[in-house]
C-alpha cells in the first residue's frame, strides 16, 4: 500500500511539474465564488499586509508605465537639437537629456524597489499561509474519525498537505501581484497611449480584439490535444508501473512481445497528442508577435504621418511603441492568470473541504480514573454496520474478565478488526453497548480511552528515528533504563545489541535496516513499556522467521500476562489456550466459546480447524 | 549532458531544417527594428526622402547643385536628369541612385550650405557653441548668391580654390559625420523638391506605406519560421520521447531479475517515465529557443556592428551584469534549493508515518507528539522556502533594473555620438533593440546553463537502462524440446546474487518428478524463493546444473522453457484488462470452461461469480480492485489455465486463509495429477502431505524426506513445526494420516 501511494505521488507530481502549467487546461473547482470566498477569509489577518502588497505592485507598475513616456522627451529633445543642428539653428541641449534620463532613471529605481519590497511581503505571506494550512491538517488528522481515512488511500490524504498546499502556495504568490500588475499595466499603458495620441490608441486598441481572438482559438485547439497528452500520459505511466511490477509474470508467461506491442500502441497516441499539443501551444507566441508587429506598424505609420503634422513629436512615437508592446502581455498573462486562479481554489477547495470534515467528540461524559482500569470488557446487545442500513454483527453480547484472553478467528475478509475498532471507539456501536469496567466506553473520554489500550498491529508501525524512541513512544517519560527492561521483556534486547549502534541506531524510512520479525519484536517492547491493561494483538508471523517467531510468541506470552488481550489469531496454539474464542464469518460473529466447546458444537468452527489436516485426495 | 545531444543525431536532417527556419527567424527578428528607425529616421525625419538628389529641380537649383562639382561629377549629375520644361527629372536607376548619393554628397551639401547661409544670412550663427563646423563657411557664404555665381563664371574663383574649399568640408565632415551630411544633402533634395513643386508630402505617405507594408511582410515570414520551427521541434522533442520510451520499456521487458535488482523497479520506473518526458521538454525547448540564442546573438552583434555605433561595450557591460546578477541569485539560492528536497521529503515522510500510524497513534495518544514531529518539519520547510522564494523575489526586478540602465546608457552615451554625427536617432532605437537581443540570448544561455546539466542526469540515466542489456539469453542453438515429461533436476547447485560475496544457495541437489509434490521449507531469507526462481531462469545459477527432462534448461530456448512452467509468485500480480484477459495470459485460446474450471480449482468462482460481468469484469491498474487473496486465486487460476508440466508455487497460499488454503489445495491435487509440482511454503500445514520436503536452512538443504521422516529427523523441521502447532496437533496429523 505504502509503495503504491510512493509511486502515485511520484508520477503525480513528476507530471505537473514536467508540464507548462499555463497551458494545461486547469481543472476547475465545483464552486469558484465560495473557495475563493473562504480563502480570502483564512488569508483574513494578513488583510493589511495585502493592501500594502496591492498598493506596492500598483505603484511599482505606474513608475514603470511611466518610464518610456519620460525617456520619450530625450529622444524628443535629441532629434530636435539634431535637426536644428543641421539647419544650423542650434544644437542638441545635453543637459536637459541629461535630466530627463535621470528622471527616468529614478522612475525605474522607484519600480524596482516597490516591485521588490511587494514581492518580498507577498513571499511571507503566502509562506505562512502555506504552513498554517499544512499544520491545520496535520491536526485535523488527529480529530478525524478513523472511519474517514479507510475509505481513502493515504495517497490522497497526503495530496492535500503537497500538491495541493503546493499549487496554492506557488499560485498564490505569482496571482495576486500578477493580477494588479497586469491590470495596473493595462489601464497606465492606456492612459499614456491616450495622453500621447487618441488616434493612434485607437489604431492599437484594434489589435485587442484580434489578439483575444487568436490567444481563444490557440488554447481552444491545443486543449484538446493537452487533455489527451495528460491521458495517454497517464496511460503510458500505467503501462510501464505495471509491466515492470509484473516484470517476473510477464517473463513467465512469455508475454514479452505482446507487452511490447501494446506499448508502442499507446506510445504511439502519445507521441502524436504530445507533439500536436507541444506545437499548437508553441504557436501562441509567434502569432502574438505577430499581432504586435501589425500594430507596431500601425502606429508606426499613424505615427509617422501625425509627426509629420507636427501633431506630435518623434519621441512620442517611440514611446507609444514601447506602449503598445507591453499592451498585449498583460493580456496573455491575464489569460494565464485566470488558469492559475482556477486550479488554486480548486486545490484550496480540497484543502478546505478536508478542513472542515466531520471530527470526532473527545469529550468525557463521566468522570472515570482511567488509570484504575482493571480490564473488564462487556459486549452488551452489540449491532453494528460499517453502513447504517447493512448490519454485520448483529445482537453480540460477551463479558470478558480482567487478564482474560479472547481469540478472534475467521478466515480472511471474515471482518477480524472490526471489534478492535469498536472497542477503541474507531467506529461507534448503532445499536447496545460496550462496557469497561461497567462504563460505556463512549463516557471515556476517547483519547483517555484509547490509552488503556495497548497495540501490537500486523503491520508494525515504527517512525524514523531511533530504536530508543521508537520503544520510548509507548511511555515519554520512560528512562532508558525502563525502555531496556521492556526490551528484555520482549526479547528484543539480543538483537537491538547486535545492531551497529545498539538502542542509538537510527530506523530508516520504512524500518527496512531492521527485519520484519525484529520489528514487530520493538512493537511489542514499545507495548510492554506502555503497561496497557487492555491488550490489542495482529499476531501474523507469517513473514517471520521460525527462530524470530519463537521469540515473539514467548515475547506475547510476556506481555499477555495479567493482562485483557484480544488476540487477531493466526497461530492455532493460541486459540486453544484462548478463554473466549470468537469465530467470526462476513463480518458477523458466527460462534463464540472456548476450542473445546466450540469442537464439540462440529460447527463452522470445527470445520476450519479441521481443514487444515484434511487429506488431500 | 552529451547524451542530451547524441539522442538528437538521429534526426539531424530535422534539425538542419530547423536551424534553417531559425536563421530566416531571426533574421526577420532583426530587420524589423531597422524598418522601426527607417520609418523615424527617413519617414519621419527627411519626410520619406532617401536620397539627395531631389525627384525634380528647378534650372536655377540646377545650376546651384552643380557649383562646386568638378567636371566628372558634373557629368554625372546631368546624366542623371533629362531636361522636362522648366524642370529637370531625376531619371537615375535606384542603384545609380545610392552611388551618386556617396559621390555627389561633398558638392551638394556644399551647395545647401551656401544656399542655407544666404536664406538665413540674418540670423545669428554663432548662438550654438557646436556650429563651427558651419560657420567656417559662412565667410564665402556671406555673398549673395548671384555674386556668388558670378564669381564662378568670371573665373575669379579658380579650381584651385574650389578645391581648397572642398577639402575644408571634407575635414568638417569628418567630425560632423556621415550621417548627419547625408542628412543635411536630403534636406536640400527636399527644399528643392518643394521649388520645383514635388508633393513631398505624398512621397512621405507612400514612403511610410511601403515602409510599413515590408514590415508586415516580414513579420509575416518571422510568424511563419517561427511556427515551423515549432512544429519541426515539437516532432523532434515528442520523437525522442517516443524512441527513449520504447528503447528503455523494450530493454527492460527483456531484462532477467539480474537487472531488475541492479536498477530496482521504482527507479526503472522513473527512467522510463520522468526521465523522458523531461529529454522530451528540454529537447523541444532546446531546438526552439536554445538553440535560437547564439544565432539571434551573433546576428545581434552583426548589426549592432554595422550601426557603426561603436557601443559594443555597453552591451558587454549588460550582458556582464545580468549573468552577474544571475549567478549570484543562483549560487545564493542553490544550496537551499537542495535542501528543500530533503526537506519535502521528510515531511513527506512525517505526514505518511503519521496517516500509516493512525491506530497505533491514537492508541498510545501521542496526537500532540506527532503535531509537533509534523510541526517540526512543517516548519524547516517554509523557512527555507521563504529563504529561496525571496531570493528569487530579486530575479525580476533586478533583471528589469539591469534592462532600463543599459537603455537609458545607450540613449546617454548614443546622443554623445549623434552629437559627434556618427550615427542617428533612428540607428540608436535599433541599437536598444539590438543590445536587448543579444542579452536575452545572453540570459537564455545562462538560464539553459542551469537546466541542461539536470536534463543531463535524466538522459545518463536513461543511458544506462539501454545500454544495459540482459545477461540471461537464449543459446545460439536452442535445442527442441520434444514433448516435456517435466523431471526438474538440480545437480550441486550453487548460486550467488551477482555483486554479492556469499552463496545465497549451495551445493542443492534434489529431483522432482511428475505426478509428485516437492516443497520447500525453512525461515525467510534461506533461499527458498531463489531456489524457485532459477527453474523458469530469472537468474542463471553460479555451478552445478538444473536439468528439465535430462537437458541443462539453458540448452533450451527461454520461451520454450517457460512455455514448460506454471510460474505462481509469492504476490498476486494481476494486469489491468478483464478477469478473462488475465486469465488467459498463459493461453490465449483457453475457452471459457477452462476458464471456470480453473477459477473453480483456484477457489475464484465464489467471488468472480458475485460481480455482475463476471469473467469480463474489469481489473484495475495492479489488480487494486481486488483484494490481496482475490489476486493470489486469480494468479493461481492463471498458471492452471497454461496448464503446464510444471507447476511452481512461490509462496503463494500465504495469503490464504487456512481453509480455502486446504480446499484450494485439495482441488489442486487433482488438477496437477500428471505435472511436477514445487512448492514455496510457510506453514507446515500446507506442505504436510508433500510427497518429498526439502527444508532450507541458510541456503543449504538440511532435511530431505516426508513429514513423518522429518518430524523424527530433521532438527530445523521439528523447530518450525512446533511452533506452529501443538504437539498433539502433530500428533493427531499422524493419527489421520495412518487411517
Amino acid at each position: 500500500m505504502a509503495e503504491q501511494n510512493k509511486s502515485f505521488q511520484r508520477s503525480g507530481g513528476g507530471m505537473k511539474r514536467g508540464m507548462g502549467r499555463g497551458m494545461m487546461p486547469g481543472e476547475k473547482p465545483k464552486d469558484f465564488k465560495g473557495s475563493m470566498g473562504k480563502l480570502i477569509r483564512y488569508m483574513g489577518n494578513y488583510w493589511a499586509a495585502i493592501i500594502v502588497v496591492m498598493i506596492f505592485a500598483a505603484v511599482s507598475t505606474v513608475f514603470s508605465v511611466l518610464g518610456p513616456k519620460v525617456m520619450g522627451k530625450a529622444t524628443t529633445a535629441l532629434a530636435d537639437g539634431l535637426m536644428s543642428k543641421i539647419t544650423g539653428t542650434g544644437g542638441i541641449d545635453f543637459s536637459y537629456i541629461g535630466k530627463i534620463l535621470l528622471i527616468t532613471l529614478s522612475l525605474y529605481v522607484a519600480s524596482a524597489v516597490f516591485s521588490f519590497v511587494q514581492g518580498w511581503i507577498m513571499t511571507a505571506i503566502t509562506q505562512k499561509t502555506c504552513y498554517r494550512m499544512r499544520k491545520e491538517i496535520s491536526q485535523k488528522i488527529n480529530r478525524m474519525p478513523m472511519k474517514y481515512f479507510e475509505s481513502r488511500t493515504y495517497g490522497e490524504v497526503l495530496s492535500r498537505i503537497t500538491n495541493d498546499v503546493d499549487t496554492l502556495g506557488q499560485s498564490l504568490n505569482q496571482s495576486i501581484t500578477q493580477i494588479i500588475t497586469s491590470t495596473a499595466t493595462m489601464i497606465g499603458v492606456l492612459v499614456m497611449m491616450l495622453s500621447i495620441s487618441p488616434l493612434m490608441t485607437l489604431i492599437a486598441l484594434v489589435i485587442l480584439p484580434i489578439s483575444v481572438a487568436l490567444i481563444s482559438f490557440v488554447i481552444k485547439h491545443s486543449q484538446k490535444y493537452f487533455r489527451q497528452q495528460q491521458e495517454y500520459l497517464g496511460h503510458i505511466n500505467g503501462q510501464v508501473e505495471e509491466v515492470y511490477g509484473g516484470h517476473l509474470v510477464i517473463q513467465a508467461y512469455n508475454k514479452q512481445e505482446e507487452t511490447i506491442r501494446e506499448f508502442k500502441d499507446t506510445n504511439k497516441v502519445l507521441y502524436d497528442s504530445a507533439w500536436k499539443s507541444q506545437f499548437l501551444s508553441g504557436m501562441m507566441m509567434p502569432i502574438m508577435t505577430f499581432v504586435g508587429n501589425l500594430g507596431y506598424a500601425g502606429v508606426a505609420i499613424s505615427g509617422g504621418i501625425l509627426a509629420i503634422r507636427n501633431v506630435i513629436t518623434i519621441g512620442d512615437i517611440q514611446a507609444f511603441i514601447q506602449y503598445v508592446k507591453s499592451f498585449t502581455q498583460p493580456i496573455q498573462q491575464i489569460a494565464q492568470v485566470a488558469n492559475q486562479l482556477q486550479s488554486m481554489t480548486a486545490a484550496s477547495e480540497r484543502v478546505f473541504a478536508f478542513l472542515e470534515e466531520e471530527e470526532e467528540d473527545f469529550q468525557a461524559k463521566e468522570d472515570i480514573d482511567v488509570s484504575k482500569i482493571r480490564g473488564e470488557v462487556e459486549f452488551d446487545h452489540v449491532h453494528f454496520g460499517y453502513n447504517p442500513d447493512q448490519i454485520i454483527i448483529k445482537d453480540f453480547s460477551a463479558k470478558v474478565k480482567p487478564g482474560q484472553k479472547i481469540a478472534i478467528v475467521g478466515p480472511t475478509g471474515a471482518g477480524k478488526t472490526t471489534m478492535v475498532k469498536l472497542l477503541m471507539r474507531f467506529y461507534d456501536v448503532n445499536e447496545g453497548r460496550i462496557l469497561v469496567d461497567g462504563h460505556d466506553i463512549r463516557n471515556y473520554d476517547r483519547h483517555e480511552l484509547r490509552e488503556a489500550f495497548g497495540m501490537v498491529l500486523q503491520d508494525t508501525w515504527l517512525f524514523k528515528g531511533t530504536i530508543m524512541e521508537n520503544i520510548r513512544y509507548g511511555r515519554l517519560d520512560a528512562t532508558d533504563e525502563e525502555v531496556i527492561e521492556a526490551a528484555k521483556a520482549a526479547h528484543a534486547h539480543h538483537f537491538i545489541q547486535t545492531l551497529p549502534g545498539g538502542y542509538q541506531m537510527e530506523l530508516n524510512e520504512d524500518a527496512s535496516n531492521v527485519s520484519q520479525g525484529q520489528k514487530q519484536l520493538l512493537t511489542i517492547a514499545r507495548a510492554i513499556l506502555a503497561d496497557n491493561k487492555i491488550m490489542i494483538l495482529d499476531e501474523a508471523t507469517s513473514s517471520v522467521d521460525t527462530r524470530t517467531e519463537v521469540r515473539i510468541q514467548k515475547a506475547m506470552d510476556n506481555l499477555m500476562e495479567g493482562r485483557t488481550s484480544f488476540i487477531i489469531a493466526h497461530r492455532l496454539s493460541t486459540i486453544r489456550n484462548a478463554d473466549l474464542i470468537l469465530v467470526m464469518k462476513d463480518g458477523d460473529i458466527v460462534e463464540q466459546g472456548t476450542h473445546e466447546e466450540l469442537l464439540a458444537r462440529n460447527g463452522f468452527y470445527a470445520d476450519l480447524y479441521n481443514s487444515q489436516f484434511e487429506e488431500a485426495v | 549532458m552529451k547524451r542530451i545531444f547524441q539522442n538528437m543525431l538521429p534526426y539531424w536532417r530535422w534539425i538542419l531544417v530547423i536551424l534553417a527556419f531559425l536563421v530566416v527567424q531571426a533574421f526577420c527578428d532583426l530587420s524589423l527594428p531597422q524598418y522601426t528607425s527607417d520609418i523615424i529616421d527617413v519617414g519621419i525625419q527627411n519626410s520619406g526622402v532617401v536620397h539627395i538628389l531631389p525627384e525634380k529641380i528647378t534650372s536655377e537649383d540646377y545650376e546651384m547643385m552643380q557649383l562646386f562639382m568638378t567636371a566628372d561629377e558634373k557629368k554625372q549629375f546631368a546624366d542623371a536628369y533629362e531636361k522636362d520644361g522648366e524642370k529637370y527629372t531625376c531619371v537615375a536607376e535606384k542603384e545609380d541612385l545610392e552611388q551618386l548619393d556617396e559621390d555627389l554628397l561633398l558638392p551638394v551639401v556644399m551647395s545647401y550650405q551656401v544656399q542655407n547661409s544666404m536664406v538665413d544670412s540674418s540670423e545669428d550663427e554663432n548662438t550654438e557653441s557646436d556650429q563651427e563646423g558651419m560657420g567656417q563657411q559662412m565667410d564665402l557664404a556671406s555673398m549673395d548668391k548671384d555674386a556668388l555665381i558670378q564669381l564662378f563664371t568670371s573665373g575669379q574663383i579658380t579650381d584651385d580654390q574650389l578645391l581648397e574649399m572642398r577639402d575644408q568640408l571634407q575635414d568638417k565632415i569628418d567630425t560632423v559625420g556621415s550621417t548627419t551630411m547625408k542628412s543635411m544633402g536630403v534636406a536640400y533634395a527636399i527644399a528643392c523638391d518643394k521649388n520645383a513643386d514635388v508633393d513631398v508630402e505624398a512621397v512621405q505617405m507612400k514612403y511610410m506605406w511601403s515602409t510599413g507594408a515590408k514590415m508586415l511582410a516580414v513579420a509575416l515570414v518571422m510568424a511563419a519560421a517561427t511556427i515551423a520551427v515549432g512544429y519541426f521541434a515539437s516532432r523532434v522533442g515528442a520523437g525522442i520521447g517516443r524512441d527513449l520510451r520504447e528503447q528503455t520499456f523494450e530493454n527492460v521487458v527483456q531484462y532477467s531479475n539480474t537487472e531488475m535488482d541492479k536498477f530496482s523497479t521504482a527507479s526503472l520506473i522513473t527512467r522510463s517515465t520522468n526521465d523522458v518526458q523531461q529529454i522530451q521538454m528540454v529537447t523541444a525547448v532546446f531546438l526552439r529557443m536554445v538553440l535560437y540564442a547564439p544565432i539571434i546573438g551573433i546576428g545581434g552583434v552583426i548589426k549592432v556592428i554595422q550601426t557603426g555605433a561603436g557601443m559594443g561595450w555597453v552591451i558587454v557591460l549588460a550582458v556582464l551584469l545580468i549573468v552577474g546578477l544571475v549567478s549570484v541569485l543562483v549560487s545564493v539560492a542553490m544550496p537551499k534549493f537542495k535542501m528543500m528536497q530533503t526537506l519535502v521529503d521528510r515531511l513527506n515522510l512525517v505526514s505518511r508515518e503519521i496517516l500509516t500510524g493512525l491506530s497505533v497513534i491514537r492508541a498510545f495518544g501521542r496526537e500532540k507528539k506527532e503535531e509537533e514531529r509534523f510541526d517540526e518539519a512543517n516548519r524547516n520547510l517554509t523557512k527555507t522556502q521563504l529563504f529561496t522564494n525571496r531570493v528569487m523575489t530579486f530575479m525580476m526586478p533586478g533583471m528589469m533594473m539591469i534592462m532600463y540602465c543599459i537603455t537609458l546608457l545607450i540613449v546617454w552615451v548614443a546622443s554623445k555620438r549623434i552629437d559627434a554625427g556618427y550615427m542617428q536617432v533612428g540607428a540608436m532605437t535599433a541599437f536598444i533593440t539590438y543590445a536587448m537581443q543579444i542579452v536575452m540570448a545572453f540570459l537564455m544561455l545562462t538560464m539553459m546553463s542551469i537546466m541542461l546539466p539536470r536534463a543531463g542526469v535524466a538522459a545518463d540515466r536513461i543511458h544506462e537502462v539501454v545500454t544495459t542489456k540482459t545477461t540471461i539469453r537464449d543459446p545460439e542453438k536452442p535445442q527442441k524440446m520434444n514433448d516435456c515429461k517435466g523431471v526438474v533436476r538440480f545437480e550441486h547447485v550453487n548460486f550467488k546474487y551477482p555483486g554479492a560475496d556469499e552463496d545465497v544457495l549451495s551445493d542443492i541437489d534434489f529431483t522432482a518428478e511428475p505426478g509428485k509434490t516437492t516443497a520447500i521449507i525453512g525461515s525467510t531469507g534461506c533461499g527458498k524463493s531463489t531456489l524457485v526462481n532459477l527453474i523458469p531462469r530469472f537468474y542463471d545459477i553460479e555451478s552445478g546444473t538444473i536439468t528439465l527432462d535430462g537437458t541443462d534448461i539453458r540448452a533450451y530456448s527461454l520461451t520454450e522453457l517457460r512455455d514448460q512452467i506454471g510460474f505462481v509468485p509469492q504476490k498476486g500480480i494481476l494486469f489491468s484488462g478483464t478477469i478473462a484477459s488475465n486469465l488467459r495470459f498463459g493461453d490465449e485460446d483457453a475457452t471459457e470452461e477452462q476458464l471456470e474450471t480453473a477459477a473453480e480449482i483456484a477457489q475464484a468462482s465464489e467471488f468472480i461469480n458475485e460481480k455482475t460481468d463476471r469473467f469480463e469484469s474489469s481489473i484495475a491498474q495492479n489488480g487494486s480492485n481486488v483484494s490481496g487473496g482475490q489476486k493470489q486465486r486469480l494468479s493461481i487460476a492463471r498458471a492452471i489455465v497454461k496448464n503446464p508440466k510444471i507447476f511452481v508455487f512461490d509462496d503463494s497460499f500465504s495469503a490464504l486463509d487456512m481453509k480455502t488454503d486446504a480446499k484450494l489445495r485439495k482441488a489442486l491435487e487433482e488438477k496437477t495429477k500428471d505435472a511436477t509440482v514445487i512448492i514455496v511454503a510457510q506453514r507446515i500445514s500446507t506442505i504436510l502431505h508433500a510427497d518429498q520436503i526439502l527444508v532450507l536452512d541458510d541456503g543449504k538443504i538440511v532435511g530431505k524426506g516426508t513429514h513423518e521422516e522429518l518430524l523424527k529427523n530433521c532438527d530445523v523441521y521439528n523447530q518450525i513445526a512446533r511452533s506452529q502447532l501443538s504437539d498433539k496437533e502433530l500428533g493427531l496429523a499422524d493419527g489421520k494420516e495412518e487411517a
